[in-house]
């Protein structure tokens, strides 16, 4: 017998979140391939500066990828929380690991007022959950269960290594974008003792430049989209793991509205966890127009909010 | 959960495995015999309530099912209540002899949920046991694991340790332990225990 199931995938979303990591996928190898070109008409002498950046690059990205929990938590000033000290908070998310068959994580707290939460870690035995003062104060029990659940999906979904991988690609190319800028300044004279390869190098320098800066925006975009992405998946699994999407939604709606009203200096603080963040700290005015959109890590409070709906009311169907 | 899974973002609810708890009778023979733990007739099942008419209709017709068993047999009617986490607890009480009526009642709800979609809101279900010095213990079966474990509580909120890995060593042959102790998480207040 087969148990019928009320928890309908979402296609649309896996197949737009598909559609963007092959794209991502595809700049990718159309990078590498335009890299390998340049080099190959200089005879490799200016390969050395994509060599210096990948390894660089990918050193940036494995030491943040093992480091993402240390880093974030030292970042938000938080530190860990025994179930003595914080039962509720581990009570919830007990429940939560045992509903979802997940190890759980450990658990930290970060004394700032900001209503807050976000999971990092490179798997879900390294997982670091981390929720503010602001947020335990501002929610009610079954709102908090809502953050950590979608919290805890992004733990699932092992987004810490997904959007490391999808980053990669732009870290690259930014440092690129660096170091031909300096190649360009400092490099141009007696580099390279041969005067007629000399003649060569300054184009060349500009072709990488050129290339790297088209692949930053592009994979910049992509990321973002992914990202955005990421959390509807997150909303979604979180919403159908505890059967609340309501509370959820009040949730973020909470939390969405008191960030706006919360001075910028805070706000600045924050700004380099927006992205593990359960929603960015950003101005309302800056969340809403088209074109803060397009940059912003989080999908609008009104996508999310749509989505929670149509799932609250798949939920209820007999 | 697949890769691909993993990958586009999709976990799915994890479905319970029920009939792993036909074994707690024969189990129960085995710690009175080890340890003196006698059960006390009391079980509950928790799970998550979803939002919304139709697991309210599922929850309703659950209760409605126990009840009329209970009153078949002259127990006690089904209790039912809400705890600080928001999950609900449903008590079904017997004698202390007839736990093999017990674990059926328990596995009606459960297969209720199941069957009506709403398996993986299962969270656990509770077996309470007592021993000649009132000593509290309980057998908590995690639905998504399929193991079990063993739960005593102590006056203000401390677990008797000790005991606890002492009736996992006893009951090992009997029943699937769960290995991994940081899923043996406290059940305080649980109704029913």
């Amino acid at each position: 017998m087969v148990a019928r199931t009320r928890y309908a995938p979402d296609r649309g979303l896996t197949v737009r979140m598909g559609l963007t990591m092959f794209l991502l996928g595809l700049v990718f190898v159309a990078f590498v391939a335009a890299i390998i070109g340049i080099s190959a008409a200089v005879h490799a002498s200016d390969g050395a500066i994509v060599f210096f950046a990948v390894v660089l690059g990918g050193g940036l990205a494995i030491g943040s990828f093992f480091y993402s929990d240390k880093i974030a938590l030292s970042t938000a000033g938080a530190h860990e929380v025994s179930p003595q000290q914080a039962p509720e908070l581990h009570g919830i998310v007990d429940r939560i690991c045992a509903l979802a068959d997940m190890p759980k994580p450990r658990i930290a707290i970060s004394p700032t007022d900001l209503p807050n939460a976000f999971a990092t870690g490179r798997n879900s035995e390294h997982a670091v959950l981390c929720v503010t003062r602001g947020l335990m104060r501002r929610l009610t029990p079954e709102e908090l269960e809502g953050v950590i659940a979608h919290e805890m999906s992004h733990v699932a979904h092992k987004d810490v290594m997904v959007m490391t991988v999808a980053s990669f690609l732009a870290i690259i190319a930014g440092l690129l974008i660096r170091f031909s800028f300096y190649g360009e300044l400092f490099g141009g004279g007696g580099r390279r003792g041969g005067n007629n390869n000399n003649q060569g190098a300054l184009p060349i320098l500009l072709i990488i430049m050129a290339v790297s800066i088209v692949v930053y925006a592009i994979s910049f975009l992509l990321i973002r989209l992914l990202s955005r992405y990421r959390e509807l998946a997150a909303d979604r699994s979180g919403a159908l793991l505890t059967g609340q999407p309501s509370a959820l939604a009040s949730a973020l709606q909470k939390v969405s509205g008191s960030i706006a009203r919360i001075p910028t200096k805070d706000l600045r603080e924050a700004q380099p966890l927006n992205a593990f963040f359960f929603a960015p700290a950003l101005s309302a005015q800056q969340a809403q127009s088209k074109l803060g959109q397009l940059f912003s890590t989080h999908p609008s409070l009104e996508k999310r909010l749509a989505q929670l709906a149509k799932i609250s009311q798949q939920l209820g169907q007999r | 959960m697949g890769f691909l899974d993993t990958l586009l973002g999709r976990t799915k609810p994890v479905q319970p495995n029920l009939d792993v708890l036909f074994q707690l009778p024969s189990a129960a023979v085995t710690l009175e015999a080890a340890t003196g733990f006698t059960p006390t007739g009391t079980g509950s099942v928790c799970f998550r309530p979803v939002e919304g008419r139709a697991f309210a209709d599922v929850e309703k017709d659950v209760r409605e099912l126990l009840d009329m068993s209970g009153a078949k047999s002259g127990t006690l009617p089904v209790e039912v209540s809400k705890d600080s986490y928001g999950f609900t607890w449903l008590v079904s009480s017997h004698m202390s002899t007839e736990i093999e009526d017990l674990v059926t009642d328990l596995h009606a709800v459960n297969s209720a949920l199941v069957d009506n979609g709403f398996g993986p809101q299962l969270l656990c279900t509770l077996v309470a046991f007592r021993d000649e010095q009132q000593r509290r213990l309980a057998l908590v079966y995690l639905f998504k694991r399929g193991t079990f474990y063993p739960f005593a509580p102590l006056p203000g909120e401390h677990r008797d340790s000790g005991l606890e890995l002492q009736i996992k060593g006893v009951l090992e042959g009997d029943l699937k332990m769960e290995q991994d102790l940081s899923r043996w998480f406290p059940v305080w207040g649980a109704p029913g225990l």
